[in-house]
């Protein structure tokens, strides 16, 4: 317990509630934001010799609101012969499983949305969530290239999940918790050989953990290599042809949002979350971490987010499109059995040490 | 059922939420739209999540969500989106003996409420019962319970197996 516990513990539940409604909000958006213009518009742009946006504000800068406000004027369309109830419920179903997802992740020892015990079995299980918003947006489109699009994002995305299940349940057994504060505890606490100054972040030891589950959010997040469901040259744009407006726009942050939320689950399993290294102020237990630690923990998890999003945009950017038998071979005869062995080789060694 | 035990904030979530699956369960099965159908499935079952976590099972109440809304209804969509679904109402879903799977229904619901008045009567759960966590359940299933957990999977492989023996053509 310690002041900011404090003082949350003075305000009444539906203030609390309403924190951490505006707390996900920023959570969600900014990342979001930050993504879209720092990879998509800038990154992207000079990986490719070109300058990108640079009329908006200084160096573009302002690039961000321009686009929100040309998609907000656009005309609400749907296709004549659409199912337009799901068709206008699809993009929200997306949009919050993101939400759902990103209230499981921590960002201080005390700022937290929910602390759930099977915290990361929960964030596995709501981001399966945005399929069936993906699904049904192909279908009520009334559109070939739609349903194909949703088809191909449904077989993908379940394909890719269970690598990314047993990817992560190499860190699950080395931490001993299924609870994201446990395991961020259980990193920053460690120790490499008796050598406590980098605590123990998992992808030095489930390195090949790491790999798998960045393959498998790749392929969640439908980013190139793994883009088939959206494949501009054969199914013009998939499950978002039909969308437009601020529809499409909730489409897109969805995208960015997911991708955000996802490199923050990847930083907290294997790269020690929003800690240092408890060795170095003296921490032991989560008890004796400093107040500070509430706001510097945010920060330190944006840039972690930051530079794992960048390996995924890195990898977005430098790949051409996998072809579809190309993308199940690989999940289902490459990914799932390293994954099985890292998993038997892991418990071996939990056992053995 | 007395006025003090219906006003406590998880009975009256419950019944909000049992409210909403009832109403998804006759949804279900009088929607003229195989995916509508679906979809309303998966309100039921993420009504059922709901019930769980309100009993504080929180596992289970995310392993309903990751298998069944996740995974056994998305390849549901996929199956009837793959071969027949068509935007619209269609008029051939209902078959011509529907009421005798409605009395099948309800024997099976008569069923379950005897079964449940003769297992617990009267019976309620205690207020302060400790938080069931999931090392406790699965020291559960891979301790007393390995025997029938093993004879599960054995099952469900060989459903997986007889299911890719009947899909291989060669």
């Amino acid at each position: 317990m310690n002041t900011v516990s404090l003082i949350i513990a003075e305000v009444p539940y539906w203030g609390q509630s309403l924190l951490r409604v505006l707390g996900g909000l920023v959570a969600v958006l900014l990342p979001a934001g930050t993504i879209v213009y720092l990879f998509l518009f800038k990154m992207m742009s000079f990986m490719q010799s070109r300058l990108g946006p640079m009329e908006a504000g200084p160096y573009g800068s302002m690039q961000l609101f321009a686009e929100v406000g040309k998609w907000l004027q656009k005309e609400d369309i749907y296709p004549a012969r659409a199912d337009k109830f799901i068709f206008k419920l699809a993009p929200l179903i997306v949009l919050a499983s993101t939400f759902l997802l990103v209230a499981v992740v921590p960002f201080g020892p005390d700022a937290w949305f929910t602390n759930f015990e099977a915290g990361i079995f929960y964030a596995l299980a709501v981001s399966s969530v945005s399929v069936l918003g993906i699904l049904i947006a192909g279908w009520s489109s009334a559109n070939k290239y739609s349903l194909l699009g949703g088809l191909r994002a449904a077989g993908q995305l379940i394909a890719y999940e269970l690598p990314m299940v047993l990817a992560v349940i190499g860190v699950v057994i080395q931490a001993g918790t299924m609870n994201l504060q446990g395991i961020v505890l259980a990193q920053n606490s460690g120790s490499m050989f008796g050598f406590d100054g980098l605590g123990n972040p998992y992808v030095l030891t489930q390195f090949v953990g790491f790999v798998i589950f960045m393959i498998s959010v790749q392929a969640e997040l439908t980013q190139a290599p793994f883009d088939m469901p959206i494949a501009e040259s054969e199914l013009v744009s998939g499950y978002m042809t039909e969308y437009s407006g601020f529809r499409f726009l909730i489409f897109f942050i969805g995208e960015f949002a997911t991708a955000g939320v996802f490199a923050m689950i990847a930083s907290v399993l294997f790269l020690g979350g929003w800690a240092v290294p408890f060795s170095w102020f003296g921490w032991t237990t989560m008890d004796s971490i400093d107040n500070w630690m509430n706001f510097a923990g945010p920060l330190i998890l944006f840039t972690k987010m930051m530079a794992v999003t960048f390996l995924v945009m890195w990898v977005r950017f430098s790949y051409p499109r996998l072809r579809e038998d190309q993308l199940q071979r690989f999940a289902w005869k490459v990914l799932i059995p390293i994954s099985l062995v890292n998993i038997m080789f892991t418990a071996i060694l939990k056992v053995a040490f | 059922m007395f006025a003090s035990d219906v006003l406590i904030a998880q009975n009256i979530g419950f019944f909000i939420i049992a409210a909403v699956m009832v109403a998804g369960a006759l949804r279900v099965v009088t929607t003229s739209n195989v995916v509508h159908a679906a979809l309303w499935l998966v309100v039921v079952l993420a009504g059922a999540a709901a019930q769980y976590v309100l009993l504080a099972a929180e596992f289970v109440a995310v392993t309903q969500v990751l298998v069944y809304i996740g995974a056994v209804m998305v390849l549901f969509l996929f199956g009837t989106m793959l071969t027949r679904a068509r935007i619209g109402a269609e008029s051939d879903l209902n078959n011509k003996n529907w009421f005798a799977g409605l009395a099948v229904a309800l024997t099976l619901l008569a069923a379950m409420l005897i079964a449940l008045r003769d297992g617990f009567g009267d019976e309620k759960l205690p207020t302060d019962a400790p938080l069931v966590s999931t090392q406790m359940l699965s020291d559960q299933i891979f301790g007393p319970y390995l025997l029938p957990f093993w004879a599960l999977s054995f099952v469900l492989l060989a459903a997986v197996i007889g299911a890719i023996v009947l899909a291989r053509r060669d």
